[in-house]
């Protein structure tokens, strides 16, 4: 199975059981190095699909929690070939299907042969990149779908619905629909409209939308799981392992599911 | 494909189509260079824009605005100055075109002026800018009172140390300052923040940007509003003295004024072309500002250019005595312009800036700003190799921001 089929496998296994699917995200390292592949068993045991993130030093989409998380973890000396050597020698291997999330340049740094092989030989299923619109995405997407790894497309409140045609219609895995206009660790509840903004989305969507920026209560997971398959957590997740509170029952407190 | 492709033009192809108007193409290229590397939330703004500048910016109604704002306020044009004792000095012909003369001491004032009133037209109801120097700062805030729109300024808390004299004036021009103490907190952390901030009001919030960089239509619309430094220099000197300078220069950051002068030249085979980068303390790592001279290619604040980074894509820190050129990337057509040699980009030092600032201040009575005196340093040099020659140097803004540097640093032969 590729690796846009394993994560869509894994949230419709979700809606199956009757829940929303979780997509959680973690900075690669942080707040511990050393701690990386614990942490990902950790957030992968109580997730359903597994965020991990590529720091870079100017994360323009990010909020203070993940700019401060991404910081942190260039300075303890976290790099993209790093991260797909931990994944790769994660023992026993984590079922939840992982995603890298990076900002496109050290993707190109890595360059995208490399990159697709490396990340396949990882175990990874596929990558969002927050600063790659659609229109600048066909390089990137080709060579990873050589490599059968999916390329997660981003939708905002204020995309077009031509745009969320075509993004509905490349995007692989899922669809990452962006709950707000503005920066990860906001408030999702914010603004206006979201249960048409969302429906909106589904209507155009070949493969399931989950939705995030922000989210960080079982109240909002149940609102916007009530429009689509799944949630993105992000700062909410960093922010509890930075206080050194366990993640997993963060997880299974917004999910609803238990341990 | 493993990266944005290589042109399969030739460089005199490649410099053909730029000089005929057809870089950057459709999709914001200056051959590799350029693009639209931005979150998914900024491209219905960077649509707005581009649907904007095809409606107004070559509209005859809104360029005689935009003139008369330049004559009567802005202070255009700005003088072309003789520079005889730098001349005698350097063994050769030195002419200075006058950007400090401008209103606001710089040539910032060229694109803010010209993109609030785009901003207007196009309904934004608040602007927001990034600054290194302050000088951007401040000419924003001016245009912005000038047209009426509100202005918020985000500024890295270390040049806000550096630059404090901008800092008070942007405040009196009314614009709100925001302190950036994420990242390196200098240039390149404010645009940053401004990204942030633009990200989370994209419907009424227009991103001034200051420099030639970013994600497309940006690199154009500066280059653009600056191409009137050029324009006015070219004439100016072809009046004055009935031909063409043998070599133009002027710094570059992200590379405003000298794009604004070079466009105008790209086609005068006869004149060379140099750009002059921030040198900094050395060659090492961090040490510098010099993007074209020692960078690869990345992308960083949206667009894909040369970039001071690692070999994992981490942005290094850069060094330059002055806050204007303090920046790890450069706009994507001075990119072209070097992969085609058009342009030479070499590098002055900060100690060299400093003493070609003393120099021309001493020689000519003119306080140059830091950034300028970077130019300074690289015309001197240029001379020396070319005895007799004629050299028009982009003299882009005024010194006075620099006291708080330049108290540090006293005159040579002061001996104090």
């Amino acid at each position: 199975m590729n690796g846009g089929d394993r994560i869509e496998a894994a949230i419709r296994a979700a809606r199956r059981e009757g829940r929303t699917a979780l997509v959680a995200y973690i900075t690669a390292g942080y707040p511990e190095k050393e701690a990386f592949r614990k942490d990902l068993a950790r957030v992968a045991s109580a997730a359903d699909v597994v965020e991990v993130g590529v720091p870079f030093t100017d994360p323009m989409a990010d909020g203070l929690t993940i700019q401060r998380a991404s910081h942190a973890a260039i300075q303890a000396g976290v790099t993209l070939r790093w991260i797909l050597r931990e994944i790769e020698s994660m023992d026993p291997p984590i079922t939840a299907p992982v995603v890298l999330m990076s900002y496109l340049n050290p993707l190109l740094a890595l360059g995208y042969d490399e990159l697709a092989g490396r990340s396949e030989a990882a175990g990874v299923a596929g990558f969002i990149v927050p600063d790659l619109p659609l229109d600048e995405s066909a390089g990137l997407d080709e060579a990873l779908a050589d490599r059968g790894l999916a390329l997660v497309q981003l939708v905002s409140p204020v995309t077009s619905e031509e745009r969320l045609a075509a993004a509905g219609k490349a995007s692989r895995g899922f669809l990452y629909a962006v709950t707000v206009t503005g920066i990860t660790g906001g408030d999702a509840d914010r603004g206006g409209d979201i249960a048409g903004y969302l429906q909106r989305v589904v209507a155009h969507s070949k493969v399931p939308v989950c939705a995030g920026f922000g989210v960080r209560t079982r109240e909002q997971v149940t609102n916007i799981g009530a429009h689509v398959p799944g949630v993105v957590v992000g700062s909410a997740l960093v922010e509890t392992l930075e206080r050194g509170e366990d993640p997993v029952a963060f997880l299974n407190s917004l999910s609803g599911r238990t341990a | 494909m493993t990266t944005p492709a290589m042109p399969t033009e030739s460089p005199d192809e490649l410099l053909r189509a730029l000089i005929d108007g057809r870089l950057p193409d459709t999709r914001g290229r200056f051959g590799p260079f350029g693009g639209r590397y931005v979150p998914e939330t900024l491209v219905p703004a960077l649509d707005r824009l581009q649907a904007g500048i095809e409606a107004h910016l070559h509209e005859p109604g809104f360029q005689a605005c935009l003139g008369a704002e330049l004559r009567d306020w802005a202070g255009r044009p700005t003088a072309l100055t003789p520079a005889p004792a730098l001349g005698r000095a350097w063994g050769g012909e030195v002419w200075l075109k006058r950007e400090d003369l401008a209103h606001t001491g710089a040539h910032k004032i060229n694109n803010a002026l010209g993109q609030a009133m785009l901003a207007r037209l196009i309904g934004a109801r608040r602007i927001v800018a990034e600054t290194g120097a302050g000088q951007h700062g401040v000419a924003s805030a001016a245009a912005c009172a000038r047209v009426g729109l509100p202005c918020v300024v985000y500024m890295g808390s270390v040049d806000i140390e550096r630059q404090a004299p901008n800092v008070d004036r942007m405040k009196r021009l009314g614009a709100e300052v925001v302190p950036v103490t994420s990242g390196d907190k200098t240039l390149r952390a404010a645009i940053d923040e401004a990204l942030r901030d633009w990200v989370s009001d994209p419907v009424n919030t227009y991103y001034l940007l200051g420099s030639a960089v970013g994600p497309h239509p940006y690199p154009y619309l500066v280059r653009e509003f600056q191409s009137v430094i050029g324009r006015e220099a070219r004439s100016q000197i072809l009046e004055r003295t009935g031909v063409l300078p043998d070599a133009i220069v002027a710094c570059v950051g992200g590379g405003s004024n000298s794009i604004g002068l070079f466009h105008e030249f790209l086609a005068d085979q006869e004149v060379e072309i140099i750009g002059i980068e921030a040198g900094g303390k050395g060659t090492g790592l961090g040490d510098n500002s010099a993007t074209l001279s020692s960078g690869r290619p990345g992308v960083l604040h949206g667009s894909y250019s040369m970039l001071l980074h690692d070999r994992d894509g981490q942005v290094q820190e850069t060094h330059s005595i002055s806050a204007g050129l303090d920046y790890p990337g450069v706009g994507p057509e001075h990119s072209l312009l070097a992969s085609i040699g058009r342009v030479s980009y070499r590098t002055a030092s900060d100690d060299e800036a400093l003493e070609a600032l003393d120099e021309c201040a001493a020689l000519e009575g003119i306080l140059p700003a830091l950034e300028t005196a970077h130019a300074f340093a690289g015309a001197r040099h240029w001379t020396r190799d070319n005895p007799g020659g004629r050299v028009l140097i982009g003299l882009s803004g005024r010194g006075d921001k620099d006291m708080p540097t330049l108290s540090r640093h006293p005159p040579r032969g002061t001996g104090t």
